[in-house]
């Protein structure tokens, strides 16, 4: 499925906007190519699709896509999806943003989406780094790892994605990686179907960074960390808490029935009109 | 009609013009003295299938109403000095992005948190350069309720025409104060909506540079597709780095509003053919300089006022035309703030014409005799 070039050839806008900004090997290409085959896979009408992003080398995917695209402010990009999507429902709203743009300076809109329940997808692509301004470290740069902003190894502790998403009341939670190309087109998919907030963790490599910072190799070697790192969530049920530690869990976190916010706030129109 | 005149706040006034103009979509954190705008939305915009929405800042808040703005619904959001600090960002992405959205700022005492409840007429200036980068605002500020609805309404139209941003500027005072308004007629008021495109969606650019500087906007949805960004952008709305076309997008931003100074700007003046000394002063203090005035005339001094009702942009040449008034030798700037406008009169007098700071900041309004007595010093 990975490499049916056909159906991304139909939703790129190949003669505007190439070539695209992204180090050769850089994993947000592939976040892209599972987003495509995802909505072409539910046959949304594109008219209908609004891709939303805040700012960050994870931030300029839209802008390559043929669909309603909004490029904001840095970590903004759920507030103004929130907009879109109150404004719109019937629009089908994707925001597509990175660790620090959803993490650090739109922490706030995070948790905020998360518990609104608005029927949004957001797919995070973590790679553990700022890339877009030259490798300091991010919310979900790992203890003592290296970035440009931490010389001597990053003091801070990191943030657990899912945990944060499910703690704050996300209805849909689940991590993919680069590496997993089937599973993140299908966790995309299904994101994409939940009627809620949804949000979808695409683990992917910053090779350019945080790889070099931290003498992780090129792409391909951090695919393979990726490989032999990751562990479904229903393997690791079955495994001792030892086994499990440091592994990075994958799948899907959470799915959860709650009544959607336009849905309620669509209600509450209907019952103050007398309908 | 009796049932139409009714005793308002200013900041029920500015929710009731938005209903007129045709609000469809508030998004906004309370903060006060501008809460009850929100609160009289909440009720009201769903009743007509419009949405209100309390979000978690006024960043995000601003934020929302530009992206419900993209989705096709006419669009607000109400705060004051603290939160406006916090939208200034948005609303430069609103300005670059070229999306009609309309922020009320319902002054209080500043800076920081200041006074919450007291007046203050201090974010003039932010108004016009709050937010980074080379920037033409609009900014309109009334002086009575019924005017506050009125400008609420042509702030809505104003932001629709020429895609974009618009402050409507008000002060605690004004939005709590009660006076009698008679509530306009359907029709009474223009309602102005944007242009929409006619063109097949090939041919169509989001942010096309026309001949009058005017184009028209899709929204997502319409099957246009378009981009839109903060980035610095070509016509169809793509990240460009290239001079020509950096120079040509901000042109046009520029050109979009300064070529319309005669539509946009309105200045009130009175008196101003035989004045020997001018009072200046916008908004709650222009209620103050009127009594001024009046008392000076009666006194059988040569008194005239200036009243600018679009604080920004200013219209350059209207104020060149009225400060070369033949006789005039001082103008007096009145202010709720440490002088701000100030530096605005002293570029556009001759310079016979001696240019008087009266300023107050000390939470109370400036009244009448503090006026007058001014007058009295320069003559
Ligand atoms: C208000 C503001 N602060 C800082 C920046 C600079 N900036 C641009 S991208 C970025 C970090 C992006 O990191 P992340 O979201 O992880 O995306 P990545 O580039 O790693 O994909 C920063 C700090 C900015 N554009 N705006
Ligand atoms: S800097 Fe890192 S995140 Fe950005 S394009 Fe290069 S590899 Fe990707």
């Amino acid at each position: 499925m990975a490499q049916r070039s056909d159906i991304t050839h139909k939703y790129l806008r190949a003669k505007k906007k190439f070539p695209n900004v992204w180090c050769a090997g850089c994993g947000i290409g592939i976040v892209m190519g599972s987003l495509i085959r995802a909505i072409d896979k539910l046959e949304l009408d594109r008219d209908n699709v609004t891709l939303v992003s805040g700012i960050g080398c994870s931030s300029r995917l839209p802008v390559y896509l043929d669909f309603n695209t909004l490029h904001t402010t840095h970590g903004r990009a759920l507030a103004f999806a929130t907009g879109v999507k109150l404004a719109n429902p019937k629009m089908h709203v994707i925001v597509i943003t990175g660790d620090g743009d959803a993490l650090a300076i739109g922490g706030n809109h995070f948790i905020h989406s998360c518990r609104r329940n608005m029927d949004i997808t957001c797919i995070l692509i973590n790679n553990q780094i700022y890339g877009m301004t030259g490798g300091q470290f991010s919310p979900t740069t790992p203890t003592d790892s290296h970035a440009a902003t931490a010389p001597y190894g990053n003091k801070e502790y990191p943030f657990d994605i899912p945990k944060l998403a499910m703690g704050a009341g996300a209805s849909y939670v689940a991590r993919g990686t680069v590496y997993h190309v089937t599973q993140l087109d299908q966790l995309i998919y299904d994101g994409i179907q939940k009627r809620g907030f949804s949000l979808v963790e695409a683990f992917s490599n910053c090779h350019t960074y945080f790889g070099r910072l931290n003498r992780l190799g090129d792409s391909v070697k951090m695919l393979e960390e990726m490989k032999k790192n990751a562990l479904p969530l229903k393997a690791a049920a079955k495994m001792p808490p030892d086994k499990v530690q440091g592994k990075l869990l994958t799948g899907v976190f959470c799915d959860v029935e709650r009544e959607e916010y336009c849905d309620r706030y669509d209600a509450l129109i209907q019952s103050l009109q007398g309908k | 009609m009796a049932e139409n005149i009714r005793l308002m706040q200013g900041n029920e006034a500015v929710a009731e013009g938005a209903m007129i103009g045709g609000l469809r979509f508030f998004g906004g954190y309370p903060i006060t003295p501008s809460t009850e705008i929100a609160e009289i939305l909440a009720r009201r915009l769903p009743k007509v299938g419009g949405k209100f929405i309390q979000m978690e800042d006024e960043i995000a808040s601003v934020g929302a109403i530009i992206g419900a703005s993209l989705a096709g619904s006419k669009s607000m959001t109400a705060t004051s000095g603290p939160g406006f600090s916090l939208m200034v960002e948005g609303i430069g992405y609103a300005y670059m992005a070229e999306v009609p959205t309309v922020i009320v700022n319902v002054q209080r005492g500043g800076p920081s948190t200041g006074l919450p409840t007291k007046v203050a007429q201090a974010d003039t200036m932010q108004a016009r350069w709050g937010t980074h980068g080379d920037y033409i605002a609009i900014a309109l500020a009334p002086q009575s309720v019924r005017e506050t609805l009125d400008l609420t309404v042509r702030a809505m139209n104003l932001a629709e025409v020429y895609r974009t941003p618009v402050t409507l500027l008000t002060d605690e005072v004004l939005g709590h104060m009660r006076e009698k308004v008679t509530i306009p007629e359907e029709g009474e008021l223009e309602i102005i909506n944007r242009q929409k495109p006619d063109v097949p969606a090939s041919w169509y650019k989001h942010f096309e540079i026309t001949p009058n500087f005017k184009s028209p906007m899709a929204s997502f949805g319409d099957g246009y597709r378009f981009h839109v960004t903060g980035l610095t952008h070509d016509e169809e709305g793509f990240p460009t780095n290239k001079s020509v076309e950096i120079l040509a997008k901000l042109t046009k931003l520029r050109n979009k509003i300064m070529r319309y100074l005669d539509d946009i700007c309105q200045i009130e003046t009175d008196g101003m053919e035989d004045a020997h000394v001018a009072v200046y002063a916008y908004g709650i203090v222009a209620r103050a300089a009127r009594q001024a005035v009046q008392m000076a005339r009666a006194r059988r001094m040569k008194v005239g006022q200036v009243r600018p009702i679009t604080i920004w942009p200013s219209h350059d040449k209207k104020y060149k035309e009225i400060f070369s008034s033949k006789n005039l030798e001082a103008v007096i700037v009145a202010e709720l703030n440490q002088g701000q406008l100030v530096y605005e009169v002293q570029r556009l007098v001759p310079k016979h014409v001696e240019v008087i700071s009266l300023n107050r900041f000390d939470s109370e309004l400036i009244t009448p005799a503090q006026i007058l007595n001014k007058i009295k010093e320069v003559r």
